[in-house]
């Protein structure tokens, strides 16, 4: 059974982003253990790639910062090993696909199975191309994270019939950052989603206020929030775990309103 | 061979937002491109507005001094807008607009892609918005200038390195927030399919016209047609309709910037590693740990980490070779042929004239070769200028 699936189990998720190696990794390490025990049902952890096309303007500064510091797959695995020991929570990497296929799929997926990586989400990897990856992650009980965008219509029962984990629907148009509204029929996808599948549902892109984060969760089985982190760790650099608290508590509690 | 692949490149490595979109794009090709209409409105363009076909002009002085094979130019500088970019760019500008499109984005590096597209966006009533690295608006500030005439919104990209790569991260970024009205007009034969394969064919009137010029000047096909290859646009025009005559070498020559042995370099083939980026599996200079690698050229059209998918193609299964040239000799070939034939060469082009300096004295006399002329120098005046240490004031 997969741990990503089970994070949902207890109502409607919360699904955090923080980039691995801003400012650092020990931050890292310190911010992914404080998401989780704020209430984070899942923490998604970014690989840093020097382009990273779907991100916006936020999430970009990070790679930039965590590649300046240093931040290797080699070393961020070491980390991840380390949350481990800390927290069970669910633990994804998020990825571009040329650093997964530059270090070998088989070696990647061995060594997420080892440190305790549940699933991975290359969101320049559509579902065409999957095969390639899905092969081997299946072999390590890692799952490849699908996701679903505003333009998929016709696309999204043969995504969702062959995703594992749980699904990603990009709320809106464009990269990832914060929006002041999104005007997408989430519930509509969902529905399309949930008529093939009993794999969860969450949205993200743009999600950031408490308001939007209710809204989606009345249609949705999560959230994920990305920017929004990401912006707190910039502004506060190595002080930001109290911040990120804060924020995911507030946040959690707003998508409480909707468990069924 | 499986759809959009090369062998094991190509493939369409892209954000699920732009599928749908990539989809319709290839199913309005393989429509049009067999459509007599469309055909003929674009050969229209192309012989009335864009000047083809263009001359196969044989360099009798520079063939005289090297002492070998006897030198063609494909004079593909002579084109409007002084490149081969508008082949590609009146073939995708007329497609986007038969997809109903009201508005077309590019990336470009020398300029010349987003001068051509520009071009062609005015001629077609089209909104244009064109990204360039900032780096490269500086190096090509006239081109920038020429965009804006033409009525192109021209956006300085000052992410990355702000230079190609930067300019084709951006222009995606900006086609996933904005695809129901815009086409991506992609400058060369590189990202998802069926990018690599429309581009291909819309520049392979290069080697259909050249094949057809060189049995007629020559009676016979040429020993080699030498190209330079960035992303490899006018390198597969080049190549294309003589990859089933065996006995053509196809040579493409990329920009090795101050030397191979450095790392101020854009040499893909010669030293990078096969990876996935920009919606392709192909080569790229990268290190390794899968990130980019910041690239250099004195040449903004060919300071590109990575090349088309069906370049790795040719070279993995042995059919084309790829050679690269430093910054010096083709800035060395910049000066030789205008002073020899009395043509300003684009210095992406240059590094293509620089190889066949080489390779037609190793020939005799009796065979013949073609360098692809892929645009004008006149960009790169200035640039030349300030490598030499000559203060230019305008």
């Amino acid at each position: 059974m997969s741990r990503l699936k089970d994070a949902f189990n207890g109502g409607k998720a919360f699904v955090a982003f923080v980039t691995g190696g801003d400012p650092s990794l020990e931050k890292t390490e310190e911010y992914v253990v404080a998401l989780a025990e704020a209430g984070a049902d899942i923490v998604e952890i970014g690989i840093p790639f020097s382009d990273p096309i779907a991100e916006g303007a936020v999430i970009q500064r990070a790679n930039i910062r965590a590649l300046n510091g240093g931040t290797s797959l080699k070393k961020l695995f070491l980390t991840v090993k380390s949350i481990r020991n800390k927290t069970p929570v669910p633990l994804v990497f998020l990825t571009y696909a040329n650093p997964v296929y530059r270090y070998g799929y088989d070696a990647f997926f061995a060594e997420c199975a080892a440190v305790g990586i549940d699933g991975i989400i290359v969101p320049d990897v559509p579902y065409e191309e999957q095969k390639e990856l899905k092969d081997i992650a299946s072999k390590y009980g890692i799952d490849v994270i699908s996701l679903i965008a505003p333009t998929s219509k016709d696309r999204i029962l043969d995504i969702a019939r062959d995703a594992s984990g749980f699904l990603y629907i990009v709320s809106s148009m464009g990269v990832t950052g914060i929006r002041g509204e999104i005007t997408t029929d989430i519930g509509e996808i969902v529905r399309a989603v949930k008529s093939v599948t009993n794999i969860p549902a969450a949205v993200g892109f743009g999600i950031n206020t408490l308001k939007q984060a209710e809204e989606m969760s009345k249609v949705a089985d999560g959230i994920i929030v990305g920017s929004a982190l990401v912006k707190i760790v910039e502004d506060k650099g190595a002080d930001a775990a109290l911040a990120l608290k804060q924020y995911v508590a507030e946040m959690k509690a707003a998508i409480r309103h909707n468990d069924r | 061979m499986e759809k959009g692949r090369f062998g094991q490149f190509g493939g369409q490595y892209i954000p699920e937002t732009l599928m749908n979109e990539i989809i319709n794009l290839e199913k309005a090709y393989n429509y049009y491109k067999d459509d007599k209409d469309f055909k003929a409105e674009l050969a229209g363009l192309l012989n009335n507005y864009a000047g083809r076909p263009s001359l196969l002009y044989y360099a009798e002085k520079m063939t005289r001094e090297l002492g070998g094979a006897k030198i063609y130019l494909k004079r593909e500088d002579l084109n409007h807008t002084g490149s081969h970019k508008i082949n590609n760019v009146l073939g995708q500008a007329l497609l986007a607009k038969k997809m109903g499109k009201t508005r077309v984005i590019a990336e470009t590096g020398a300029g010349q892609h987003g001068v051509a597209t520009a071009t062609a966006a005015a001629l077609l009533g089209l909104e244009c918005e064109i990204f360039m690295g900032k780096e490269d608006t500086e190096r090509q500030a006239l081109n920038v200038y020429r965009m804006q005439l033409l009525g192109a919104e021209v956006h300085s990209v000052t992410s990355g390195t702000m230079t190609l790569k930067d300019a084709v991260n951006e222009t995606m970024r900006e086609w996933v927030s904005r695809v129901r009205d815009t086409h991506y007009v992609l400058g060369t034969v590189m990202g998802p399919h069926p990018f690599p394969t429309i581009v291909r064919d819309f520049q392979s009137v290069i080697s259909l016209e050249a094949r057809d010029q060189i049995l007629k000047a020559e009676g016979k096909l040429p020993k080699a047609v030498v190209a330079c290859v960035g992303g490899g646009s006018n390198a597969m025009g080049m190549f294309y309709h003589f990859i089933p005559d065996k006995g053509v070498r196809l040579i493409g020559c990329e920009a090795a910037g101050l030397g191979t042995e450095t790392d101020k370099h854009a040499a893909t083939l010669t030293k990078g590693d096969i990876g996935i980026f920009h919606g392709m599996k192909s080569y790229f200079c990268q290190d390794g740990e899968g990130q980019i690698a910041p690239v250099y050229s004195i040449s903004a059209g060919l300071d590109y980490p990575g090349v088309g998918p069906e370049h790795a193609n040719l070279r993995d299964i042995g059919r084309a070779e790829y050679h690269a040239v430093t910054d010096e000799a083709a800035v060395s070939a910049f000066e030789y042929i205008a002073k020899t034939e009395g043509i300003i060469a684009a210095i992406e082009s240059s590094h293509a004239i620089a190889y066949a300096r080489e390779l037609a004295p190793s020939l005799k006399k009796d065979d013949c070769i073609i360098i692809c002329v892929s645009g004008r120098g006149d960009k790169d005046v200035a640039a030349i200028a300030r490598y030499k240490g000559v203060k230019l004031y305008e």
